[in-house]
């Protein structure tokens, strides 16, 4: 009989969507190129809040990579803006992974110092674990969604950096208590900075347009 | 979560791990998983059964090995082990706590013939 014996593999998993990830990280950064991973659940208004956020930021060269499980509906919408987007379907696949982004920076032709802004699937669940090479994901939660929803997708929030709580404009019909959902959101990730918007009404949606602008400026002057 | 695409990829690594042709069947592999790694044991094991189908790995035992999860306390400054993302600093009962360790998803060893 033959003799057993014991390989050391001693790998990560996720180890080749992590090698992708290096891999778009340094053709963004050789860039200076600000990249967004924008998480969130189906619903919480991603593709309106980035629209409007095309439009605010006016002349700023930019890209956008659509992750849907079907369909180029959100893409187009971006085109509409007058935006290169480009989409990816999934399939089967619950989440982007790094080799898909990759191959659509290579149909992007990014400009130097420019934003892309990759919309993930909508699912709080599977993105989390998968690094696309960006600079930090953004986690969107419209108001409606329920206080709990934090503590109930703690992972998540906790990968993000920043969590847009977004549709305020709907609060006052929904007994909505947004300082709840500030503190289950730090309660999960002390760290996450918030901002309140409504992407419709266009309250507070300076303050995001100027974190990006101020998150992309220190990326350029590092 | 998406434990299917996490076996397909652990599939990818033994297959470039036994492609001796020396090696003829892997026996067993221990996986390391971590308590905040979002990965469900039974769904993980349902995907092993169905993902090795056609390879070296193809009837081999998988064994789960949990690793513990600690978390940094921001108000005590100590690093404790928890079991969930919710639970508040055993130390001081802070609930200002920021996960350290936890989320590895790691093949160890396996066992070949």
């Amino acid at each position: 009989m033959t003799q057993a014996r014991l390989i050391e593999v001693e790998t990560a998993i996720l180890s080749k969507n992590d090698s992708y990830a290096e891999g778009n990280r340094r053709v963004l950064n050789a860039l200076e190129v600000f990249t967004v991973n924008l998480v969130s659940s189906p619903g919480s208004g991603k593709t309106t809040l980035l629209c409007e956020t095309i439009r605010r930021l006016g002349d700023v060269p930019l890209a956008v990579i659509e992750g849907d499980q079907q369909t180029a509906n959100d893409a187009e919408r971006i085109r509409a803006t007058g935006a290169r987007a480009v989409q990816i379907n999934t399939g089967k696949g619950c989440h982007l992974d790094a080799h898909m982004v990759g191959h659509a920076l290579d149909r992007l032709r990014l400009r130097q110092g420019s934003f892309l802004f990759i919309e993930n699937v909508g699912n709080l669940v599977c993105p989390a674990a998968f690094d696309l090479g960006e600079d930090c994901k953004v986690a969107i939660l419209s108001v409606t969604e329920g206080e709990d929803k934090p503590l109930k997708y703690p992972d998540m929030f906790t990968a993000s950096r920043l969590a847009i709580l977004n549709k305020t404009d709907l609060a006052p019909h929904c007994d909505v208590d947004l300082d709840l959902y500030a503190a289950n959101l730090k309660r999960v990730n002390p760290d996450i900075e918030i901002i309140a918007l409504s992407a419709r009404t266009g309250e507070g949606m300076d303050r995001w347009i100027d974190w990006l602008q101020a998150r992309r400026d220190a990326k350029r002057a590092v | 979560m998406h434990e299917m695409s996490l076996v397909e990829g652990m599939r990818q690594i033994i297959e470039r791990a036994t492609a001796d042709p020396g090696i003829a069947q892997v026996t067993r592999v221990r996986v390391e998983i971590g308590r905040f790694a979002g990965v469900e044991t039974a769904a993980l094991t349902f995907a092993w059964d169905v993902v090795m189908r056609g390879s070296k790995a193809e009837g081999a035992v998988l064994e789960i090995i949990d690793l513990p999860g600690s978390a940094l306390c921001y108000d005590c400054g100590k690093i404790a082990r928890i079991d969930s993302r919710l639970d508040p600093c055993p130390h001081c009962g802070s609930g200002k706590v920021m996960p350290e360790q936890g989320d590895e998803m790691r093949i160890k060893d396996m066992e070949v013939i």
